[in-house]
């Protein structure tokens, strides 16, 4: 906006002047359009997990014995990466709307290295298991192989929901360096830090997803199994 | 004084000189609702010509100029256009863009710049379902549910028309944001919810189903299209999933998609009414309420698209008990509309005339609708003609007829010119013998076992679909003129004036029709109910230079 944006003034019968809400600079209206946008998240991988629950009540000991043979130190880390990049990005929202530019550009900074490093270890992840002969299209997953139903949906629906879980942790970091250009540009600053606050609630939907996709994927099996590979 | 729009250019990108180019960048709301109109009406034509020479096919039965691959291809293009590029879409974005911000006194809506980007979002996945004609084998054939298994193993364009599904529901789902933001943030002073003009209150429910249920049906696409490219086995039979599911995913979008459709459409009817009635609403909290319980009673419903799917006993009479709670504030609607007009003063405009005829055609398609939800009549009509003749009756002449009343009703508004009443009754009368003969033929031929989406037919049913092709070509002949009508108004026709029906509602104080951009020269504060008349006139005046109330 070139110029400063004045409310316009309603009067009713008696002369009392009543501020009016404009759509521009609506710092709330901003952000609960943006909460309602994570809603529709939450409904997208809600869902995927009713699928999930669905075959695991088809197939309760097929879901076990897959999740056992997942890597849980991997998927671990991964939790404790991803909710560490929670913290820095509140801290990194705290520090603008205390005024600390500059703090809150590292904390960014911090964050997009923590996602990229969550992909890295995934990454490693898929391989390992690639390499076992599971993946989509390959190997064990491909209707003709012998490896029960059960545990066939389960890696299905693993791939499906880590990779696009992958894919909002790649939107992230693309919105986090988009919001790096709009704070040097001076477009986002201490008083005008909407865009911020929507992208760190945006990263805290995807970590809060990971925190319910860890437990389901990785931990069910986790009871009998002998650990990861 | 206030603005137009080219001292202002009002655009997303940029300060363009063309008019043309004003247009394809406007963030004005009424211009973006106004671009939706000419492009959901131009498919809505594409598919009512599909469907025509569907219905030439059937004219006799064996084959006449189309083999049953092309016939499966007809009626799936026919409910892809219909559904997802016109009907789900329609009223929400043409009249809800339109009117909805300028009956609560808004400037615009509160994302006017990602109001543009999804229009253009719009755009492509109407471009996307398109290009899925004329590449590799066609469109698909599948009908409009994709169901699977056999979704998955066609080699028609499925991933095409689920990608442009996709799309469209994330045009979908950004509109129903962009609406609730508005209406919760951009009311004038003094309205609260229960001083909004009811179509508002239809906007916002339905605004609430684009948002919750059209992120299920996303996933639910882009699960059958990784199953089809990535065999991630969850539809597949073959890998231990469940095709069924697909129908449950698929559903729990797709049913309340069907309020979504209709509960804007109530929204206009509850504006027409009270209108041309020259009387305050009856009932206007259980109109607004009931608007919101149909929204939420529509997300348990789902499971009576799979009676004959297999569901276990209790799931099925679940499922029909809690159907039948649909009609409850459906029906409390149509009484308070029959309540307004009890000793209303009525004024049988065209706008009216058209509300008046859905009133008796969704009635049919209501109470249609209610014997299939019960389980034993549903197993033996389940995907006949008798299906085909609910839906129509229920979507054509309830939703898309409600769209027509709006659009008559709201013609002066746009264009500030008035058409023929004359002539529109005329178009009306003519579509209303063509749909009756169109589809109630279509109910008997279904209760004797037509079933649908055949290319061919016993001879038996020989005269129903001679019947039904005749109302057809009506019924688009209708269509046709109705739109010479609007046309010959808006080129020729007389100036409307600001308020041609005597309407309450805030669109028709405005300075000047159409209304110039940035809306109401000043906000008005509202301490008034939307629909004030006394003694047939309406109660509330404003000076529309500079909004207060002079009454």
């Amino acid at each position: 906006m070139s110029h400063e944006y004045v409310p316009e003034i309603a009067t009713d019968r008696d002369g009392n002047q009543h501020e009016v809400q404009g759509w521009q600079d609506d710092f709330y209206g901003g952000k609960l359009g943006f909460w309602l946008f994570m809603l529709t998240e939450v409904m997208m991988f809600g869902a995927m997990f009713l699928a999930l629950a669905y075959y695991n009540a088809l197939h309760p000991q097929d879901f076990l014995d897959a999740s056992a043979s997942l890597n849980r130190l991997l998927g671990g880390t991964n939790t404790v990466i991803l909710l560490v990049s929670a913290l820095t990005m509140g801290l990194g929202l705290l520090k603008i709307r205390s005024g600390d530019v500059k703090g809150a550009k590292l904390m960014i900074w911090a964050t997009i290295i923590l996602a990229v490093a969550f992909l890295v270890i995934k990454g490693f992840e898929w391989r390992a298991e690639y390499n076992h002969g599971i993946f989509l299209m390959h190997d064990q997953l491909l209707p003709e192989s012998s490896l029960p139903f059960g545990q066939k949906l389960f890696f299905g629906l693993y791939f499906s929901m880590t990779g696009l879980h992958g894919v909002h942790i790649i939107i992230g970091i693309g919105l986090m360096i988009w919001l790096l250009k709009r704070i040097n540009a001076g477009k986002v600053s201490p008083e005008h830090h909407i865009l911020h606050w929507n992208i760190a609630l945006y990263w805290d939907i995807v970590h809060l997803i990971w925190v319910f996709v860890f437990p389901y994927y990785y931990m069910i099996g986790a009871g009998g199994a002998t650990g990861g590979h | 004084m206030s603005k137009t729009y080219f001292d202002e250019t009002h655009c997303a990108i940029g300060h363009p000189k063309s008019t043309f180019m004003q247009w394809m960048l406007t963030i004005d709301h009424k211009r973006i609702g106004l671009m939706y109109a000419a492009v959901m009406f131009t498919f809505f034509f594409v598919a009512v010509a599909v469907a025509l020479t569907m219905r030439l096919e059937l004219f006799a039965p064996g084959a006449q100029y189309m083999d049953g691959d092309t016939f499966n291809q007809a009626f799936t293009l026919h409910g892809v256009l219909m559904i997802f590029l016109f009907i789900i879409p329609g009223i929400p974005a043409i009249f809800g863009n339109i009117v909805m911000p300028i009956m609560i006194g808004a400037k615009d809506v509160s994302f006017p710049r990602l109001n543009w980007a999804t229009f253009w979002l719009y755009i492509v996945g109407c471009l996307v379902a398109l290009a899925s004609l004329f590449i590799g084998e066609g469109v698909a054939d599948t009908g409009w549910t994709f169901y699977a298994p056999y979704s998955m193993n066609t080699d028609t364009n499925v991933i095409m028309a689920l990608v442009a599904a996709f799309i469209l529901g994330f045009a979908s789902i950004l509109t129903g944001l962009n609406f609730l933001v508005t209406i919760h943030r951009l009311r004038a002073p003094g309205m609260t919810f229960f001083k909004m003009p009811l179509f508002v209150w239809g906007i916002y429910a339905t605004a609430w189903i684009q948002l919750l249920a059209t992120p299920v049906v996303g996933i639910t696409l882009v699960l059958a299209i990784l199953e089809k490219h990535f065999g991630i086995g969850i539809f597949d039979p073959a890998k231990g999933g469940d095709p069924v599911l697909f129908q449950h995913l698929f559903w729990i979008y797709s049913h309340p998609a069907v309020y979504l459709m209709i509960l804007p459409a109530f929204g206009i009817m509850s504006e027409i009414v009270p209108t041309f009635s020259r009387k305050e609403i009856f009932g206007y909290r259980t109109i607004a309420l009931s608007s919101a319980s149909i929204a939420g009673i529509g997300y348990l419903v789902w499971g009576h698209h799979l009676f004959t799917s297999g569901m276990s006993d209790i799931a099925k009479t679940v499922f029909s008990f809690l159907t039948f709670f649909v009609a409850i504030p459906t029906g409390v609607k149509f009484y308070d509309w029959v309540a307004t007009m009890y000793k209303g003063k009525i004024v049988l405009k065209a706008p009216m005339l058209w509300g008046l005829g859905t009133i008796i055609m969704f009635a049919i398609g209501g109470i249609t609708g209610v014997t299939i939800t019960m389980i034993g009549l549903d197993i033996h009509l389940q995907d006949t003609y008798y299906s085909v003749a609910h839906f129509h009756y229920a979507i054509l002449s309830g939703v898309v007829w409600l769209m027509f009343a709006g659009m008559h009703y709201w013609f002066p508004l746009i264009t500030g010119r008035m058409y023929s009443d004359f002539q529109a009754k005329i178009s009306f009368y003519i579509q209303f013998v063509g749909v009756n003969l169109l589809w109630f033929p279509m109910f008997i031929a279904g209760y004797y076992g037509m079933p649908r989406r055949y290319f061919d037919y016993l001879p038996e049913f020989e005269i129903y679909h001679q019947i039904a092709g005749i109302g057809a070509i009506l019924t688009a002949g209708g269509m046709v003129y109705m739109f010479v009508i609007f046309y010959k108004g808006w080129r020729y026709g007389e100036k409307s004036g600001t308020n041609p029906w005597g309407a309450t509602t805030l669109e028709w104080h405005m300075p000047t029709s159409p209304p110039p951009l940035e809306n109401h020269s000043k906000v008005p504060y509202v301490d008034f109910n939307p629909y004030e008349y006394h003694h047939g006139e309406p109660v509330v005046k404003f000076n529309y230079e500079t909004m207060q109330r002079i009454d």
